[in-house]
């Protein structure tokens, strides 16, 4: 028992220092990088600033440059987010629950829909012909409506599966108590639902705050600028000042981050759904 | 990075005695006194976002894939668009380097995560300080970490080989060697996304009854045995649900290529996601969508037989 546990020890000490080298030294180094003046942040060197300690500096500056373009990324990322993933929790909620409690012949049909969704690629240039089409392209509510068709077959799927656990006396009782379809569903159904709501919410936060090509195809335009698209424009105007760029990652790092310290359990559970059962 | 969790079809039902044939199903749709309470209008909200957003742009791909297109006007050229894609250099290159790009991630992805799993599982010292450490890459923005290691990859003032040189090797030429860019890209892929092949494993691993683990131990087994017979075929369900994530992210990747080369150098790291970048923004909407439909087939042709194969299998067992 003794010898296991020092194996243990070592053992843990051992994948501390690996996974330390491997996943924490490029944080270590955004941070670090983040912290230093420009000359000493174009060296490229792992280590302590040794000149003037510039974290606050460089984030006022770079939240400052080309008419605080950071700031209004910031705050379309957050509408686009908040918008996006609390109609498409509310939506996919309604299709998920009523594809487990109802049966019909198109249910194999609805299926097959939602597995595509997950499948299958966006077609681009036909997706920009249509919104277009629709007047909305390059839009942030078309962006939104964009976010919200590619990520509602994976909540779906989340809220199908949470349904089942939900017993279904619960809603007989509802209904025999007089409840309406509506009322069943937000009075009754979505509180017995929270916990997978948070979870989904938490998961789609992070998809789309970090999604990239939707933001680049659909939303051109310095007025629709999302974190992401001006993390890519940044790093091409200003490789030569790696201090503000390096600012940059790090305060697009920093959203997922709190959420990861507040909502780790949430997280783990909607990711690895579908691991344990075929 | 646009992670999904994969088509999973959900069989454990809560009513033991409601899994009928498809008869008794009808009939029972039809005497179900409650059917009302669950009315198919539900469906229409997201019905129709999914439709003319999703769903109608990629029927229509198939038309204009076959078309020379402007947005206003669409000539008719037959397979012309897949005759381009197919033999010009440029642009095949693409279709090669997804496949490549895909396999390869996948297989580390499932190698590395079961491995780190099995570490992660065992009574290892600082657990859920390991754990914490190796999935936060997951949720960090793609384009952040592109950039990030675009320059831990520099050939010369890098991290990468700066640390490489202490220990006496001279690193390769990462992102700038044509034969070598894919590779780095597919390495800074894995590096991201194995914390969450690795959390679905432990997901996977935690489920084994251990039970099992004891009588194979009072038969003598070693731990190799005990992992080979035991751990490997009972993962099974984790092992399809990594499988096919990480291909159809695999298969789909765009945004760490776009940060990382754009493509280059040339076209030597192009990728299906990239060409298809490429060709809208210079203008060849046909082109661009025959890349999406070609997309598309490649990767249904290869997540669902996969899809459908593994998880015959799992039943079986």
């Amino acid at each position: 028992m003794r010898t296991e546990r020092i194996r243990n020890l070592v053992g843990g000490i051992i994948a501390i220092v690996v996974t330390g080298i491997i996943f924490l030294v490029p944080f270590i180094f955004i941070l670090l990088t983040a912290m230093k003046t420009r000359e000493e942040a174009n060296l490229l060197e792992f280590g302590w600033p040794v000149g003037d300690f510039r974290l606050l500096e460089n984030v006022i500056e770079v939240l400052q440059i080309r008419d605080y373009t950071v700031v209004r990324a910031f705050i379309n990322s957050s509408i686009l987010t908040v918008f996006s993933v609390s109609i498409m929790v509310v939506l996919a909620a309604m299709v998920g629950w009523t594809l487990q409690r109802r049966q019909s012949r198109w249910n194999g049909l609805i299926n097959m829909l939602v597995l595509a969704g997950l499948i299958i690629p966006p077609a681009v240039v036909p997706t920009i012909f249509v919104m277009k089409t629709l007047g909305i392209f390059a839009t942030m509510p078309g962006l939104i409506l964009v976010e919200i068709a590619f990520g509602l077959s994976f909540c779906i799927l989340l809220f199908r599966a949470f349904a089942a656990t939900v017993p279904r006396e619960i809603d007989e009782a509802a209904i025999i108590d007089g409840a309406g379809p509506i009322r069943l569903f937000f009075q009754f159904a979505f509180p017995l639902l929270r916990s997978v709501i948070v979870t989904v919410i938490v998961v789609q936060s992070v998809f789309v705050f970090n999604d990239f090509a939707a933001p680049l195809y659909f939303a051109p335009g310095a007025e629709n600028v999302t974190v992401q698209l001006s993390l890519y424009n940044f790093q091409s105007q200003y490789f030569t000042s790696y201090n503000l760029l390096f600012t940059d990652i790090l305060l697009i790092t920093v959203p997922p981050l709190i959420l990861y310290i507040f909502f780790n359990k949430q997280i783990v559970a909607g990711l690895t759904s579908g691991a344990v059962k075929g | 990075m646009t992670t999904t969790l994969p088509p999973r079809e959900r069989t454990d039902n809560p009513h033991p005695d409601s899994q009928p044939s498809r008869k008794e199903k009808k009939r029972r749709a039809k005497r179900d006194p409650f059917a009302f309470a669950y009315p198919g209008w539900f469906y229409a909200p997201a019905g129709i976002i999914y439709g003319i957003l999703f769903l109608f742009p990629t029927i229509i791909s198939f038309y204009f894939a076959f078309t020379r297109w402007n947005l206003s006007s669409a000539e008719f050229i037959g397979f012309d668009n897949f005759v381009t894609f197919f033999t010009q250099e440029r642009l095949f290159r693409g279709f090669i380097n997804t496949l490549i790009f895909g396999a390869l991630t996948s297989f580390a992805k499932v190698v590395l995560g079961l491995l780190l799993a099995v570490v992660l599982t065992s009574g290892i010292f600082a657990r859920g300080y390991l754990r914490a450490v190796v999935f936060f890459p997951v949720l960090v923005s793609t384009i952040g970490v592109g950039v990030t290691f675009k320059i831990l990859f520099d050939p010369f003032d890098g991290l990468v080989n700066e640390a490489l040189a202490v220990i006496g090797i001279t690193g390769p030429n990462w992102l700038t060697d044509p034969n070598m860019a894919i590779y780095s890209i597919a390495i800074v892929d894995i590096w991201k996304g194995v914390g969450l092949a690795a959390l679905i494993y432990i997901a996977g691993v935690v489920a084994i009854p251990s039970d099992y683990y004891e009588a194979a131990r009072v038969d003598g087994s070693n731990a190799w045995h005990s992992f080979w017979h035991i751990t490997l075929p009972l993962v099974r369900p984790a092992t399809i649900t990594v499988v096919i994530l990480s291909l159809i992210g695999g298969l789909r990747t765009f945004d760490l290529i776009w940060t990382m080369t754009s493509g280059g150098p040339g076209f030597a790291s192009d990728t299906i996601a990239s060409v298809i970048y490429k060709q809208y923004a210079a203008g060849y909407y046909g082109l661009s969508t025959a890349g999406n439909v070609i997309l598309f087939v490649l990767v249904t042709a290869i997540v669902l037989p996969i899809y459908i194969f593994l998880n015959r299998k799992s039943k079986e067992l």
